[in-house]
């Protein structure tokens, strides 16, 4: 017994100070990879420091965060939504429309389009938890079905800057203390979101639903409701991440936001947020976010081609996801090695 | 001393009268076309360790299941001083102060392991937040008083299958549990490892708790402890303090018969086919070293937990040892997968038959092909007709009782289902077979039936590896027995000098009378 | 022997070892029935809703336009044409099925068609001939299929994620190879086999590839021990690979198949177009795995067919056909197959829970609150 205590100690002493603290820190490790690369690149590209470009890099970077805490919830419990880019679309060009006929109060749209969004995240959580169908295949058809009613909405045309009321888009770079706006509205999310994962028994049961089912059930957790709800606040974030995209923006199309899923997914993946579900952190997942956001950008101020981009996304989830596994069941051996036998 | 800790209500003299906290009544529960249980009765007391014993199949799995709020049953129901209650599910029976400690446990590999014991009645601080802090200091307390070290604060994916179960138990502990329910709590636990949770279960029933200890290691229902019930066939057969009980007695009232089992003939010892050399595999098993001759079968025993199965799923290809050498006809031999472990000639029987031996939605003749697929069809087209003929070939040679080799295997009973496991596994041609458990979950005709194949098949020159937790098997089967405890070979005892007893100590860990093994 | 106790007083040994053992379909009769015909008979139904489905839409296409059922391959938004524009997706959903069967799924195949149709193009510019080109484009689909395969059966990570990154970076790596430029005149070979006719029939070439591809496909599948591997290991991994199939070698091929599917489905693509653009085939991966649980193939694993596949393939041309005639544009098209996939995949869980509802009714008053796990044994 004692030497169990011992192999415990030493097996954590191995993995020992600062280096220790980084490899179970996937958050610390994203921040000072992020750093460094924001260095290299600034070295290179010194207007890539400029307030102008920090400000519009980091406004873009606050949008996708906040889908991405609310792809979190969902990849928490096991799940994945490949539809949010299509929600993010709706709910902007509804937004947009909506703005434009101008007797609706701009607070009023907003609402409206965030409640779309949770809407849209109860479609699927219908499709999902009510008639089982796996939701790899449900938000596949959904990015569709939600991209189609864009394209009945927009009925051809597109939005611009004039349709919309004097003034709209300036909310982007409108900046508190230095801080943007949209950054302020992010941690804002991040912060009730990962408080309310950590302090609050539904945040728990999230956890316990990814981590193991067949458990939560046995304790009374009902996994459909969780995971119903999970894909409700997931539509919601991602409703409130639309209704930024048109504020950014200004300019809609039906297409608007197409693509966006991988982004947004590869911010959750990279950010710590284990694809199997039950472990990982809306910060992380937040990180994640500015850590593409800044290679996206990197790619434009670097004048590479910017269709770089997608195979970096498909880079970043591969390499994310490949060295969980590793280091993993590295531990894991280790752990069952180190069995007194 | 226990901080924070729930502690039952001071029972003295007065409580022989009280109802007891827990019982069942008369309670019948039926599964499709299976009776699990018909009027079932049993009180259970603070203050005492009942045992609940039977064969596989006897029905102590589904009282486990009616007291966890998992089933309800049929008829008769389940009894809270004095008042039934219908259990609506787990949560509310764990409400009510049930703790059920399952087979496997059931945690979350994620969470702490101070989150996994308050899990559904975790401890909130202010704003009715969660309060972490109080979490860890409760579970660290809860550790404590029981005399474990476990870290609170660790993730429980990678703890040892004892340290789950300590976490399990702690998580009963942590409710205002009237009765705690242990099923088979011993069945992957180390000697030493056993020993620690009787000290904590007798901890637990000092304080008043009632215990429910389910098992069929008659060894440990005498030395843990104060009464038991034997079930048999679903049928409630006797209540008995365990001092007035022998284990013949608790044998004759699980079997319902003095069973004698299939009597080995003798066949003709040949070469030797397998040479096991001080194989090693870190964390599960050290220098083991053994051989097996044609004809001859070898028994393995052990607690489970030994190393038996993994030594098994090293032979087979399934793992990769860390040291030593297997030789087969004298040549070395390493095994990156089955498949290539086939081709060489050993088969491997596992234990689970549903997860690892067959393929529920193929038929028997689909499964009794699957390993030699490539050998029977070399030109890729597979031909039903040649294909059902072997199958039909195995099914009369095994007496496998069906409507047919097209049928789903599924439908089958347990005993003819490890009949097509083992068929599937002869139509490899193997020269060593190695069993595991060939006969867990089995009724005691197809019990007869395997160990008569079993015995023909040595007859034919195989060599054969017998793993098995039934002594009376091992013994009965056996030319020479193999006993591993914690990994390492305790004992290897020919078969004129076998007694249960000898084997027992080995298992246990005794090596010579009156030594145990260090710690 | 002395062993007493003869059966007759035990339940005869044939008793289920689980509840869920009497919902499986009760054992056939004692004369041997071919496994063909149980094949078809475990098929009929899905692939008989299907006809009806075909049947039906045959029907509205030919309400909405007397042209619906011509079979004029090109040109015209007939039912004809539709199947040749099909193609690409119909061969990609071949070599779908088996990786849905096994329990994986790739997502990557749209991105492999417009990377080797950018490989292709970049290729055939810098000179080299169509038939050195051609194998190349092949082999990078091998190769993007293979590191599929070994990224899931090595690492351990489920297909899910691994071709969700594929698909990013191939369609990434099609980005860096063709950049926004686009590769047009592509030599006569290609153009004929695009949109020529074999010789003397009105056959496409593309349909015959595609005709043919379903044969091999389905003679492996259904009429080979490789595809019965494949059904086991989509039944029970862990009991195949305890029955020596090799897994993991199986898998890792099933990707690798693939991505060479994908591969000529691309130059399939930039044949028909005669033109290859760095985005071809965005957008394709939907409807190829519609296709192929429209085909009856179960999204959970375990069970399908290629027959029904091939079903499929011909209901989706005439249901796109039609939707075409009656005026409806590209883009709803999409959110048609999108419902159509949603669809596919509810409607046997309705009918699989209803079914369960039918049992526990008739079996008892009392429901357990939670029903035994397949396997598990009930007492």
């Amino acid at each position: 017994m004692a030497s169990n205590v011992a192999v415990r100690r030493s097996a954590r002493s191995r993995a020992g100070g600062l280096i220790g603290a980084f490899a179970r820190s996937r958050e610390l490790t994203l921040l000072a990879v992020l750093l460094v690369l924001a260095a290299l690149v600034a070295l290179e590209a010194p207007n890539f420091l400029s307030s102008n470009n920090v400000v519009s890099v980091t406004s873009l970077a606050a949008i996708i965060a906040i889908a991405a805490v609310g792809e979190s919830l969902i990849i928490l419990t096991k799940n994945i939504d490949l539809s949010v880019e299509s929600t993010m679309g709706l709910v902007a060009f509804v937004v947009a429309v909506l703005l434009k006929q101008q007797n609706i109060p701009m607070p009023v749209a907003w609402a409206l389009g965030i409640g779309l969004g949770m809407a849209l995240g109860m479609v699927n959580g219908i499709i999902i938890t009510v008639f089982r169908v796996p939701s790899i295949v449900a938000t596949l058809g959904t990015l569709s079905i939600f991209r189609g009613l864009t394209y009945l909405v927009a009925n051809g045309h597109e939005i611009n800057a004039n349709d919309l009321p004097a003034g709209y888009t300036n909310a982007a770079s409108q900046t508190f203390f230095d801080i943007p706006l949209f950054v302020i509205l992010a941690v804002a999310v991040v912060a009730v979101a990962g408080l309310a994962l950590r302090y609050t028994v539904f945040g728990r049961q999230l956890y316990a639903v990814g981590s193991n089912a067949e458990a939560a059930a046995t304790i009374g957790i009902r996994s459909r409701t969780t995971v119903f709800l999970a894909f409700a606040l997931g539509g919601m974030l991602a409703g409130v991440a639309g209704v930024l995209w048109g504020i950014q923006f200004g300019q809609l199309y039906a297409s608007s936001a197409s693509g966006q899923s991988l982004a947004i997914i590869a911010a959750v993946v990279v950010g710590g947020v284990s694809i199997a579900g039950g472990s990982g952190t809306v910060m992380g997942a937040a990180i994640g976010a500015l850590f593409l956001g800044l290679i996206a950008n990197a790619l434009n101020v670097l004048l590479l081609p910017q269709e770089w981009l997608q195979m970096i996304y498909g880079a970043v989830i591969l390499f994310a996801v490949s060295t969980d596994a590793i280091i993993q069941r590295r531990t894991q051996l280790a752990k069952a090695r180190s069995r007194i036998r | 001393m226990t901080d924070g800790m729930p502690l039952a209500p001071n029972k003295g003299p007065e409580a022989a009268s009280a109802p007891p906290p827990v019982a069942l009544a008369g309670v019948s529960k039926r599964f499709a076309a299976t009776q699990a249980l018909s009027d079932v009765s049993i009180d259970l007391l603070p203050g005492e360790i009942h045992a609940l014993v039977g064969e596989n199949g006897a029905g102590k799995s589904t009282i486990v299941k009616l007291l966890a709020g998992i089933y309800q049953p049929d008829s008769g129901s389940v009894v809270l001083d004095g008042k039934p209650v219908l259990l609506h599910g787990p949560a509310h029976a764990r409400s009510l102060g049930i703790a059920v400690v399952h087979q496997e446990p059931r945690l979350f590999p994620d969470l702490t392991v101070a989150e996994n014991v308050f899990i559904g009645h975790s401890p909130s601080g202010r704003f009715g937040a969660l309060d972490w802090g109080e979490m860890r200091r409760a579970a660290d307390g809860i550790f404590a008083s029981l005399s474990v070290h476990l870290d609170s604060s660790a993730v429980v994916r990678g703890l040892s299958m004892a340290d789950q179960q300590l976490i399990e138990i702690a998580k009963a502990l942590s409710v205002e549990a009237r009765v705690l329910v242990l099923d088979e709590p011993t069945a992957s636990l180390s000697a030493h490892e056993v020993e620690r949770l009787f000290d904590i279960v007798r901890q637990t029933r000092d304080r008043g708790v009632a215990v429910l200890f389910v098992s069929h290691r008659l060894e440990e229902v005498f030395e843990l402890c104060d009464r038991a019930t034997v079930l048999r066939d679903g049928r409630h057969i006797v209540t008995a303090p365990t001092a007035q009980l022998t284990a013949p007695d608790l044998v004759r009232h699980m079997v319902g018969r003095s069973v004698s089992l299939f009597p080995r003939t003798a066949a003709k010892i040949g070469d030797v086919l397998l040479d096991v050399r001080n194989l090693t595999r870190l964390g599960a098993f050290r220098d083991i070293s053994f051989s097996v001759r044609a004809g001859e079968i070898v028994g393995l025993a052990g607690l489970v937990g030994a190393g038996r199965t993994e030594v098994a799923r090293v032979l087979f290809g399934l793992d990769r040892a860390d040291a030593g050498q297997v030789l087969l006809d004298g040549k070395r031999v390493s095994f990156k997968s089955p498949s290539a472990a086939l081709g060489a000639g050993i088969a491997y029987v596992p234990e689970d038959r549903h997860l690892d031996g067959l393929v529920a939605g193929f038929s028997i003749a689909e499964n009794v092909t699957l390993p030699i697929l490539p050998r029977l069809f070399p030109r890729f087209f597979t031909r039903s007709s040649r294909e059902r003929r072997l199958a039909a070939g195995y099914s009369e040679r095994l007496r496998i009782r069906s409507t047919g080799v097209d049928e789903l295997v599924e439908a089958l009973s347990g005993g003819n289902q490890q009949k097509v496991v083992i068929a599937k596994w002869l139509a490899t041609n193997p020269r060593v077979l190695i069993l595991d458990e060939p006969t867990r979950g089995v009724d005691i005709g197809a019990k007869v039936e395997v160990h008569r194949i079993i015995s023909d098949l040595a007859a034919a020159g195989l060599g054969i590896i017998l793993i098995s937790s039934e002594l009376p098997e091992v013994l009965a089967m056996s030319d020479r027995i193999i006993v591993l405890h914690e990994g390492v070979m305790s004992a290897e005892i020919p078969r004129a000098e076998a007694s249960e007893e000898r084997v027992m100590f080995a298992a246990t860990g005794q090596f010579a009378e009156g030594t145990s093994s260090g710690e | 022997m002395t062993n007493e106790q003869p059966a007759a007083t035990r339940p005869q040994d044939s008793t289920p070892v689980s509840a869920e053992a009497s919902l499986a379909t009760p054992g056939r009769s004692g004369n041997p029935i071919s496994w063909v015909r149980g094949l078809l008979s475990a098929a009929a139904r899905w692939e008989m809703l299907l006809l009806a489905i075909l049947a039906v839409v045959v029907y509205e296409g030919m309400q909405i336009s007397p042209y619906f059922l011509q079979l004029d391959f090109w040109n015209s938004p007939n039912f004809g044409a539709s199947v040749s524009g099909t193609m690409e997706v119909a061969i990609m959903a071949l070599a779908m099925t088996p990786i849905i069967i096994t329990g994986d799924i790739d997502l990557s195949v749209e991105s492999m068609v417009g990377l080797s149709g950018a490989v292709l193009g970049v290729l055939w510019v810098a000179g080299l001939p169509l038939v050195v080109v051609i194998p190349i484009v092949l082999g990078v689909g091998v190769l993007g299929g293979l590191f599929n395969g070994l990224m899931v059966t090595r690492l351990g990570l489920p297909a899910l994620v691994v071709t969700l990154g594929t698909l990013a970076l191939y369609r990434g790596l099609a980005n860096a190879v063709l950049g926004t430029s686009y590769v047009s005149n592509f030599p006569s070979e290609l153009t004929t086999f695009g949109f020529g006719y074999v010789p003397g029939t009105a056959v496409p070439w593309t349909l015959l590839a595609f005709l043919i591809l379903a044969v091999v496909f389905t003679a492996v599948m259904h009429l080979t021990w490789i595809g019965r591997q494949v059904f086991a290991v989509g039944k029970n991994k862990d009991a195949a690979r305890y029955s020596g199939v090799r897994v993991a070698s199986l898998r890792t091929a099933l990707f690798a198949v693939s991505g060479l599917i994908a591969a000529f489905a691309g130059i399939v693509l930039a044949s028909r177009y005669n033109s290859v653009r760095a985005d071809n085939g965005t957008g394709l991966t939907l409807t190829v795995v519609l296709i192929v649980v429209l085909g009856g193939v179960d999204i959970n694993g375990g069970k399908g067919t290629i027959p029904g596949v091939i079903l499929a393939v011909f209901t989706l041309a005439a249901l796109q056909s039609a939707l075409r005639l009656a005026g409806v544009s590209s883009e709803y098209q999409n959110v048609a197959i999108g419902l159509l996939l949603i669809f596919s995949v509810i409607t046997p869980q309705i009918a699989r829970q209803f079914r369960v509802l039918v049992d526990r009714v008739r079996s008892g008053r009392h429901r357990p609150v939670r029903d035994p796990v397949p396997g598990e044994v009930v007492r």
